[in-house]
Formats: structure tokens, C-alpha cells, sequence
């Protein structure tokens, strides 16, 4: 167990201005990266009570979409090269995202190149859904990812 | 049998509903589907239950039979029959492996192993019931032994993989172990001697054309000279070993590798089954079930496989398991997949299509 926060001092940054989106030329059940975008961007940090929008762990670009092959990327920057806590920004990820598309639709959740010490084994993990699953029914990290997904509901 | 000459097609007979969350895994009942005795097959699932359903020898379609629930507390990750069918192991990320006894049509839970340290992802019985092994994140695989009045004894706790492991499956008809893991690698477990002294004999790896990604499931063929595994890394290899050297007890038959099919899954392969008839099923997260057979071209360095036929949209998600019935008449498929459902299907020569013979 680690005592303190693993990055005590993340740089916060403004939140940016949200721009009312319109039903416009997309079909019904269209997937608009923007609209993934809006639907994470306020996900709580596990260790600051900053969202990962604030924290610079996503932005607009963060989200890919491949509506023929039904593929949706999301790729993420954790705040510090040793982040303990990138899988747990994925899990969130994937839970908050979970019955938001077509069921067909594949989702793949990456650390930002060159962002993360261990980028090859935290991609791994972030993309067994086995493993995932696994995690979301362990009580200490689903409360954990449940702080983070409802929090920023108050 | 002879595949060229005929178009095939792998035809849904029915689509099973009733689990609550997605389908993990699945098990022919043996001896069951043939000689009047209907077809059972058991379903294990996230919803922490696992189904029983059986074929009704009036309509033909399969009913649920028994919902077995209320012992594990987490996701049923595999299930696996006894060799004589009387026993049915389920393995759950709740650490413990449940073994139910069907006591005329009621399942009960005879026993429970435990010992793993976490979820427990796969279980196996030995060709002749005698033992049976289990395997986790814990990285460890353990070999129990099966001894009268139910009861359950740990023979051995194998360490060696470095990360989770995946799935074990005994050697059809010897009792070696083959287990296969997230850190990439196929193991090959064999007893020394006759006292439980059990090791790794063998590890299958990326300097023997190994896999370099996780290693999800494997197979065997019907004689167990042929292995198939199935990987994340996108593809599907076929290991062979000198089956007289296995059976002569030389100790020294080891596997190699002899096919590696790529660039036929372009997303994680979860499941592969090797048909009693040489058929290879596949069980994919593009939602599609395919079939390979090997090739009638036999190359100078060993044998080739083919693509025989692939089955877009199967599920409506990815596909867990494919398993082929063991009954040789009505070459049946099952699948099980995250949409919560599993699906019969009949392979069969499409007679609309038969090519002329000329």
C-alpha cells in the first residue's frame, strides 16, 4: 500500500466551454465522439477531486469512433509516468460507457503513447475484458470506481 | 471426410434466452444426443448461474432443464462434465470450483473446492474422471484427485506461469496437463512417476513459435496428437507431437509447433474446439464463429490449414466458447456469448449449393 497520493500536485486546468450539441444530420443511433466525450469528461480522478477533463487526462481528441467497423478508441494521458491508477481510469472508463452503443460496437481504451512507464502491460490489462470484469466485481475497486463515476453527479 | 467438393454451411437451430448477463462458457453432457438419450448441455455466466438445458426428443428444441444458482457469489467463469456424466465442476471468480451431482433432475452441490487465492478461470477432468484441475489469476494450476464418497483431494499446486492463467484441458487420452496464460505461454504438466510428483515438462513460448499475446483456450484432436490454441494475439496455431513417444512413456515426446493461421481474426480469438471429424470452430470478439479444416495440399514441411467457412454476426457480441457435440451424427455446434445467449447450430453440406460433379 502506498501512503499518500500517488501525484500529490497534478497541474488542474479549466474546464472547457461546453458546447450545446445538436441532433442535426446524425441518424438516431449514430455514435458522435463528442458525444462519448461528454459522457466521460466529468469521470472524477481516483485520487483528486478533479474530473479527468480538468486533469488533462482527456480532451476531445481522446476519442475515436469507426462507425462502419463499429470500433471505438479511447485513448487517455494519466497525469504522471507512474500512475498506479490508469487502470482504474479505465474501469471507469468502461463502466461509464458500458450501455452507451450498439451492442455490436468494440471499445478499446489505451494510454496516450509515450505516456506511461508500463504502457504495454497497462494496455493489456485495460483491454481484457476478462480481467475487467473481474475488477468491477472486486466491492473495494468497484466502490472506488462508483466515487468516480458518481460523484460528479452531486 | 472429404471437404472440397461440397459448399457447407453452419445452419442456427436454436437460440437459447435466460441467463441475465453474458455467457462465459459451455459443455456437451457426454453420452448424451445419440441412442435415445437427449442432448443436454450446460451454460455457466456472469450472472453467477449456470443452466442446464436439455433437447426434448418430441420437438427437438432444448429446454431449460435446471438453473443451478445460490453457491457461487460471483460470474461462473467455465463448466466441465465428469467423463461418465454424472458430475458437472464449475469454476467461478469467487476463488472455489462447485462439483453438482444430478440426483434425478436436481442438482446438488456435492462439494466445494477450495484454495485458490482469487478467481478461479477454468476447470478440467482427466479422460478417465480420476482427476481433475483447476487454474487462476492467482497464476497457479492445481491437480486434484477424485476419491470416493465426493470427496476432493489437492494433489499438487503447479507454479510456473507468471501471470494468470486462462484455461486447462487434459490430454485426451493421457493424463498430461496443458494450461495456458496471459503471460503468452502453453505449459505441459506430466507426473513423474506415480507420486503426485507432477512439473512442467515443457513450455510452448515465442522461441517455439509461440504465441505473443495471451493464450485463451486450446484443443486437442481426436487421436491427441494435434493440439490447436487460440490467442489475442489474432491468431490460431497448431502444435503436433509423436503420439508413440507419448504413449511409450519415453518421457521425451515434446510439442511443436507445425500451422500458425493469421490474418483470419482481426480481434481477440476466446475459443477454440477441434471436431471429433478434424473440424476447427472458432469463437471470436468480432462476433463471428469460423471453421478450418487442413488442407488436402500437403506442403513438404508439414500439414496446412484452410478456412472452410466463417459465420459473420453469429452473436450479437463477442463469442466466448465453441464446442462441437461429441456425438457423431448431427455435427452440432454450440456458442456462448456476451449478448447472454447461447446458440445451437448444425453444420451441414448447404444441398442448395452442391457443386456438379463433373
Amino acid at each position: 500500500m502506498t501512503l499518500g497520493l500517488i501525484n500529490a500536485n497534478p497541474v488542474v486546468h479549466a474546464k472547457k466551454e461546453r458546447v450545446a450539441r445538436n441532433d442535426d444530420s446524425h441518424a438516431e443511433d449514430a455514435v458522435d465522439p463528442l458525444e462519448i466525450y461528454d459522457y466521460v469528461r466529468d469521470i472524477r480522478d481516483p485520487e483528486h477531486p478533479y474530473s479527468l477533463e480538468q486533469l488533462s487526462v482527456l480532451s476531445e481528441e481522446s476519442i475515436t469512433v469507426d462507425e462502419k467497423l463499429g470500433r471505438i478508441l479511447i485513448t487517455f494521458t494519466p497525469t504522471i509516468q507512474h500512475c498506479s491508477m490508469a487502470t482504474v481510469i479505465g474501469l471507469c472508463l468502461r463502466e461509464k460507457l458500458k450501455d452507451c452503443f450498439p451492442p455490436h460496437f468494440k471499445v478499446d481504451i489505451k494510454v496516450a503513447p509515450g505516456s506511461h512507464a508500463n504502457e504495454e502491460s497497462v494496455n493489456k490489462q485495460l483491454n481484457d475484458k476478462e480481467r475487467v470484469a473481474a475488477a468491477l466485481e472486486n466491492p473495494n475497486l468497484r466502490q472506488l470506481v462508483d466515487e468516480c463515476l458518481y460523484s460528479s453527479e452531486l | 471426410m472429404n471437404f472440397a467438393d461440397e459448399i457447407f454451411e453452419l445452419r442456427e437451430l436454436q437460440r437459447l434466452e435466460g441467463h441475465a448477463d453474458r455467457v462465459w462458457g459451455l459443455a456437451w453432457k457426454p453420452a448424451t444426443g445419440a441412442d435415445g438419450v437427449p442432448a443436454v448441455l450446460a451454460s455457466c455466466s456472469g450472472d453467477k448461474t449456470v443452466r442446464v438445458w436439455e433437447q426434448s426428443p418430441l420437438t427437438g428444441s432444448f429446454q431449460c432443464k435446471a438453473v443451478l444458482e445460490e453457491t457461487h457469489n460471483r460470474t461462473v467463469r467455465s463448466c466441465a462434465w465428469s467423463p461418465s456424466g454424472k458430475l458437472l465442476a464449475t469454476a467461478s471468480f469467487d476463488a472455489t470450483t462447485a462439483i453438482w451431482e444430478d440426483i434425478g433432475g436436481d442438482f446438488a452441490c456435492i462439494s466445494t473446492l477450495e484454495g485458490h487465492e482469487n478467481e478461479v478461470k477454468s476447470v478440467s477432468w482427466n479422460a478417465s474422471g480420476s482427476l481433475l484441475a483447476t487454474c487462476g489469476r492467482d497464476k497457479s494450476v492445481w491437480i486434484w484427485e477424485v476419491l470416493p464418497h465426493n470427496e476432493f483431494d489437492c494433489v499438487s499446486v503447479l507454479q510456473g506461469h507468471t501471470q494468470d492463467v486462462k484455461m486447462v484441458q487434459w490430454h485426451p487420452t493421457m493424463d498430461i496437463l496443458f494450461s495456458c496464460s496471459y503471460d503468452n505461454t502453453i505449459k505441459i504438466w506430466a507426473e513423474d512417476g506415480d507420486n503426485d510428483d507432477w512439473h512442467c515438462v515443457q513450455t510452448l513460448n515465442e522461441s517455439n513459435s509461440g504465441h505473443t499475446s495471451t493464450v485463451w483456450a486450446l484443443s486437442f484432436n481426436a487421436t491427441g496428437d494435434k493440439m490447436v490454441s487460440c490467442s489475442d494475439d489474432l491468431t490460431i496455431k497448431i502444435w503436433g507431437s509423436d503420439i508413440m513417444r507419448m504413449q511409450s512413456g519415453d518421457g521425451n515426446a515434446p510439442w511443436k509447433h507445425l500451422s500458425t493461421l493469421s490474418g483470419y481474426h482481426d480481434r481477440t480469438i476466446f475459443s477454440v474446439h477441434w471436431s471429433r471429424d478434424g473440424i476447427i470452430a472458432s469463437g471470436a470478439a468480432d462476433d463471428a464463429i469460423r471453421l478450418f479444416v487442413e488442407s488436402e495440399d500437403h506442403l513438404v514441411d508439414g500439414p496446412s490449414y484452410k478456412l472452410l467457412l466463417k459465420k459473420e454476426k453469429a452473436h450479437e457480441m463477442d463469442v466466448n466458447a465453441v464446442q462441437w457435440s461429441s456425438m457423431e451424427v448431427n455435427r452440432r455446434l454450440a456458442s456462448a456469448s456476451d449478448d447472454g445467449t447461447v446458440k445451437i447450430w448444425e453444420f451441414a453440406a448447404s444441398s442448395a449449393h452442391k457443386k456438379l460433379q463433373l
